[in-house]
């Protein structure tokens, strides 16, 4: 490291690979200062205005908003708040055409400027050597600084690093035709520069902190050094002029001969660099407490009459800016000189605006509708001339064929190989442009520039660039879409799997039954019989041991919770006896009789439930009609049996024989009035049974349970 | 003839010897290669949408691996036949007549005031992407949803419907037909 210091000392540095030069075309503002503007009448604030996530609103149509009010917020680190830019009231918050290639459509908040500019309070801090790391880097952070220089990185996120940083490099290189906007920063703001290196080397504490600045800005220069003259930590380092000295890994190649490994950030040498244009936001935002809202915009191209570097507010509209400078709409004027006989129509429809570029002529991107607002990012509107950019002005690319003269190789500053590059990108080999190390391209441009063939390289890389991210992005999802498919397959067997095995379950349960009557020898017929005669036995001797008076009084209610029993042990038999019914696959008539009524008493807690709830059976089937003949005479028929086990009760106990007499009335006169409801419950019973099977066919993942 | 049975004895222990050899060698450097199965349905878009007439992407790279054949795919398109193709070493087919051709990268839509809670769709869904209970209103999250339209037919109320996915600045491509280029002369 010592020996790099020395080297700088000394004013020699290293090389990076390849680069440009091309005309500077800088005369044309360099020479006037930074202009304030009369306040636009509308601004158009992005939410979002550089690389991350945007905010959540604080604001909504109607409020009336103070200069340099936060106008969202957010928790995700990688969002940056935005401010109102002056004073004045929301009049919509609505999508309309960003600063971005696409043309496309972005959330805006829209602000009707009131002009009278009026502040939020602030808290102008005198010495920012009292504030801690955090504290400064909290301010950063809701001053919604974003990197300046292009990119628009969160500046929070950049500084908000551990220790050991070696070199603090301020990126002062401007190294784009046109551009000289930081130089006029440089040269009126040279002292609130210095303190925003000054706020980031507290923050930062790096070993040494490095500006670096191309020789064609000896102004700049010479204020710069003029204003570090008595900070022995801060070096101005003059560099040679050549493009693209201000990338961010060829600044580093320069000023400190170390090469950034491809897919690897400058912090990982103990690199931070910064902008000059963000060194002066920080520092207004840290000392004077005032959050980005304005930047210094180049104007110019042979299409303004009056060039200049424009202080502009964040959100004012391009066509107020070109306004400003004396916009000459060449294009137009030309075209009505030269009615389309000289210039032929072509399938485009006449381009009524000329073309506006934002960004240098080497990064820059066209945009089409001059209400695009200025954001954090954009340093340069450059509005050409026809005889100066004729280029920009083609409808289509006067591309031929790539002759394999090599030069894009020998200029490129990352060292790839942007023919072969270009080729791949044209028959779209993804793996191959991955091979070729196409992410280390920065788009400089330089390719593009000097290639003969006018092939446009650089747009093919972006197109590609572009296409391998949202390849990457599908992967993504289609990986997703994989585990979540797989995930639902092994559910679905899981559950299947469940539901045989508790089918296995109550089928075993019911053979089990089964096979106990098959060894008590009762045929399936007399079993039912048997079960009742033995139930009403039971209860009748129960009765006996209790109060005989009482009988007569009876409560239905107990007469149903005794049925109850009596359903309990019918329903297993009635079960097993379907089984039965099933596997042996023929029914005769007594049996189905016994079924019904096995089936009848199977349904008495339900009859109970209904009885209680008065709820309609309107479910009921009509095939029951005649189902409830059979079942009453199988109940008959049960009753009949149970009469006769009971008379023999009877004769063993004479003197209880009336009371035997009244209770069988009683149970008969209930069992009728039941007959109805069971009627009923059997159609139900039966559509249940059904459905059941139909699912035991064909199973479906909700599995509402039959009975 | 001793010769005969000496140059019979001599080639055959040769050969028993390089046979051990090159047993042995299958068995030490055995290479554990990816199946044929995972790499097509590595290639596959895993919409699981079924238009090839089997229930998912893995399905079909089991029947592409037995022989099917590979133009069924309709969301993968052109692409994907080329990449199987070059996978399975066989001739690239156009995309089978029966499938229309892929119409861009849609999301399923519940409009949400008609559903009926029916749950149909639910159970249509082959990547549980919609949210949704018996009798509740249900929605897709878009995220998960994978454009396969299976949850449309199923719908009774005809709730469903495929919207195309807006481009954003995030998804956006470039497009140099659109985007005139410029060079600094």
């Amino acid at each position: 490291m010592d020996s790099i210091i020395e080297r700088i000392n000394h004013n020699k540095f290293w090389h990076f690979h390849g680069g440009i030069h091309p005309p500077e075309q800088k005369a044309l503002t360099a020479s006037k200062p930074i202009k304030q503007l009369p306040l636009p009448k509308q601004l158009i604030i992005p939410l979002q205005q550089h690389i991350g996530r945007q905010g959540d609103l604080l604001v909504k149509v109607g409020d009336k908003v103070l200069k340099g009010q936060a106008l969202t917020q957010s928790s995700n680190p990688m969002a940056v708040p935005v401010h109102a830019p002056t004073s004045g009231v929301i009049s919509a918050i609505k999508k309309s055409v960003i600063a971005h290639p696409s043309g496309l459509s972005e959330l805006c908040i829209f602000l009707d400027v009131d002009g009278e500019d009026t502040w939020l309070a602030r808290e102008i801090c005198h010495d920012f050597t009292q504030l801690s790391q955090q504290d400064i880097i909290h301010k950063i952070a809701d001053a919604g600084i974003a990197g300046m220089g292009g990119a628009g990185f969160p500046t929070h996120i950049k500084v908000n690093t551990k220790p050991d940083i070696n070199f603090l490099i301020i990126n002062a290189a401007e190294c784009e035709p046109y551009i000289t906007a930081d130089d006029l920063l440089m040269r009126e703001h040279s002292d609130a520069i210095v303190d925003g290196i000054k706020i980031l080397d507290q923050v930062l504490n790096p070993a040494f902190t490095l500006i670096g600045i191309e020789d064609n800005k000896p102004q700049a220069i010479k204020a710069l050094q003029h204003a570090t003259k008595d900070v022995e930590k801060i070096k101005v380092c003059v560099l040679p002029t050549k493009y693209p000295t201000g990338g961010e890994k060829q600044l580093i190649k320069i000023l400190t001969g170390k090469e950034v490994k491809s897919g690897a950030l400058p912090i990982h040498s103990g690199i931070v660099v910064q902008n000059v244009a963000t060194c002066f936001a920080i520092s207004d935002a840290v000392i004077n407490d005032i959050p980005l809202i304005r930047r210094v915009v180049t104007l110019a191209g042979q299409a303004l009459s009056k060039p200049q570097n424009v202080w502009a507010l964040l959100g004012t509209p391009v066509s107020h800016l070109l306004e400003q400078t004396g916009f000459v709409n060449e294009h137009q004027s030309t075209a009505i000189a030269n009615p389309p006989v000289a210039n032929p129509p072509v399938a485009n429809p006449p381009v009524a605006n000329p073309p506006v570029i934002m960004g240098g002529p080497l990064m820059g991107f066209s945009i089409f509708n001059e209400q695009v607002p200025i954001v954090k990012t954009s340093n340069c509107i450059l509005a050409p001339s026809k005889a100066e950019m004729p280029s920009a002005f083609a409808d289509k690319s006067n591309e031929v064929e790539c002759i394999r003269c090599g030069q894009c190789a020998e200029v490129c500053p990352s060292q790839l190989l942007p023919q072969e590059l270009q080729w791949s990108a044209k028959a779209k080999d993804h793996q191959q442009l991955t091979k070729l190390n196409l992410f280390d391209c920065i788009d400089c441009g330089a390719c593009a520039y000097v290639c003969p063939s006018q092939i446009p390289l650089v747009q093919y890389y972006r197109i590609a660039k572009a296409e391998i991210r949202q390849q990457q992005q599908l992967d993504i999802k289609a990986e997703k879409a994989k585990a979540r498919f797989e995930a639902r397959k092994l559910r679905l067997e899981k559950e299947k799997i469940a539901r045989e095995e508790k089918h296995k379950k109550a089928a075993a349960a019911r053979k089990a039954m089964l096979d106990k009557k098959a060894a008590d020898g009762s045929s399936a017929s007399s079993a039912v019989a048997a079960a009742l005669a033995r139930v009403k036995a039971k209860k009748e001797a129960k009765e006996n041991a209790n109060k005989p008076q009482v009988e007569s009084a009876k409560s239905p209610d107990n007469n149903i919770s005794d049925d109850k029993s009596q359903v309990n042990a019918a329903i297993a038999r009635a079960k097993a006896k379907k089984l039965a019914k099933k596997t042996a696959n023929k029914l005769t008539e007594s049996e189905q009789a016994n079924e019904l009524a096995a089936n009848s008493t199977e349904t008495h807690e339900k009859v109970a439930e209904l009885a209680i709830t008065n709820k309609k059976t309107a479910t009921q089937d009509k095939s029951s009609q005649d189902k409830k003949a059979k079942i009453a005479a199988a109940v008959a028929k049960a009753k009949e049996k149970a009469k006769e086990k009971a008379n023999k009760t009877h004769e063993q106990t004479p003197p209880l024989s009336g009371v035997a007499k009244e209770e069988v009335n009683i149970s008969t006169k209930e069992k009728e009035d039941k007959k109805v409801r069971v009627a009923a419950a059997i159609a139900k019973a039966k559509a249940k049974a059904k459905t059941k099977k139909e699912q035991e066919k064909q199973p479906s993942p909700t599995d509402k349970e039959s009975t | 003839m001793i010769n005969i049975v000496i140059a019979i004895l001599v080639l055959g222990t040769i050969a028993a010897l390089f046979g051990a050899l090159l047993g042995f060698a299958s068995v030490r450097f055995h290479v554990e290669e990816d199946p044929i199965v995972e790499q097509l349905d590595a290639l596959l878009p895993q919409t699981q949408c079924g238009q090839c007439g089997y229930p998912g992407c893995k399905p079909y790279a089991q029947a592409l691996a037995n022989g099917e054949a590979i133009n069924k795919c309709a969301p993968g398109g052109e692409d994907t036949i080329k990449k199987i193709a070059d996978l399975m070493g066989v001739d690239v087919q156009p995309l089978d007549e029966n499938h229309e051709l892929d119409k861009g990268p849609t999301v399923a839509f519940i409009i949400e005031e008609d559903c009926i809670g029916c749950t149909k769709c639910i159970q249509a869904c082959p990547v549980d992407a919609i949210l949704g209970a018996a009798k509740q209103m249900h929605t897709i999250i878009i995220d998960e949803c994978t454009g396969c339209d299976l949850c449309v037919a199923p719908c009774p109320v005809d709730c469903i419907e495929m919207r195309p996915i807006a481009e954003t600045i995030q998804n956006w491509q470039w497009d140099l037909n659109k985007i005139a280029v410029k060079q600094l002369d």
